[in-house]
């Protein structure tokens, strides 16, 4: 499978996403400059986490303009399994590929520190081999990752089980004190309504080796893999 | 063609959360300003546009608050529209 990991100016995590992606999961992976306008040739896209052009204006909100995004835009509407992590999440929200906003966390701390997560629903590629009610250890590392949405929009992912991650406790209980940035519900991550689009704040690519403490952001590549490898067959 | 300055305020939507604005609002008070009731923190834009009228300038600012300068899910806008003083 053919990983492409989109670079804007300021992105930090694409390397640590290409070094899962391939070097752990063997998989193919380039780096895809922002400034692109095709995804050809690509199977899936991930948008890393970091500072796309230095977090101004709003996180996200510039890099959404971006060329790249066009194509990213284009590649979801088709169907092409795409992933946001951290900054990428709060540029798929700016973008309106997914619902809500992330905003700066309760408490105004940076917090970079292992969380846990429960995986709530199905319907994407992304936790196809996960079920529902699993608890994944993944780091999360934002200042500005509180999720927050309507209440009617809530209530809709809720309903339509959009609400794929929620931050927890080692139990799987969605404690209020297991939430670290304040997050509506203790959203950690959704998807769109066809399932192929995911953002989640916790960066999945950080959990891909017992050397850096956990493996279980594999689950998650390894997900998309499999469900590929099923279409494809 | 004249030159206008749009002074455009960036505010979070009443029922948003805003950390920010608590904590000020905090400082304030340990300040001693013990009147203060409540701070929501914002943004302040001011652009300079040239056009040919205050209303094309109003409605070219309002575009980019709607395209750009704020998220309709958490933030509102609002546009003050002068016009600039001659250099």
């Amino acid at each position: 499978m053919r990983f492409a990991v989109v670079r804007f100016p300021g992105t930090w995590s694409d390397r640590d996403c290409r070094h899962a992606l391939v070097d752990v999961l063997g998989q193919r992976a380039d780096i895809v400059w922002h400034r692109e306008t095709s995804l050809a040739g690509f199977d899936a896209v991930v948008l890393p986490g970091g500072f796309s052009y230095g977090d101004y204006l709003r996180c996200g909100a510039i890099a959404r303009f971006s060329p790249v995004m066009e194509a990213v835009g284009r590649a979801a509407a088709a169907g092409m399994p795409v992933i946001g992590i951290c900054n990428g999440f709060q540029v798929l929200c700016e973008s309106g590929l997914l619902p809500g906003a992330l905003m700066r966390n309760r408490g105004l701390r940076f917090r970079c520190e292992w969380t846990h997560l429960r995986v709530e629903g199905g319907g994407s590629p992304w936790t196809a081999g996960i079920a529902p009610g699993e608890v994944l250890r993944i780091p999360i590392s934002h200042g500005e990752g509180s999720y927050q949405a309507g209440p009617d929009t809530l209530d809709a992912l809720e309903r339509a089980g959009r609400v794929l991650f929620r931050y927890c406790d080692e139990r799987g209980q969605p404690a209020p004190a297991a939430n670290p940035n304040g997050s509506a519900r203790n959203v950690a991550g959704v998807r769109n309504e066809a399932g192929n689009v995911v953002g989640l704040m916790p960066h999945p690519e950080r959990a891909a080796e017992h050397i850096v403490g956990g493996v279980d952001g594999n689950r998650i590549w390894q997900s998309v893999i499999e469900a590929a490898a099923e279409v494809a067959a | 063609m004249s030159r206008f300055l749009a002074s455009v305020a960036v505010t979070l939507k009443p029922a948003v959360n805003d950390p920010e604005g608590l904590t000020i609002a905090s400082a304030l008070h340990s300040l001693g300003f013990a009147g203060v009731a409540s701070v929501r923190a914002g943004k302040l834009f001011e652009i300079a546009i040239e056009a040919s009228s205050a209303e094309e300038a109003r409605t070219m600012a309002e575009a980019m608050c709607e395209r750009l300068l704020a998220n309709p899910v958490m933030e509102r806008y609002a546009c003050a529209i002068a016009e600039a003083e001659r250099a």
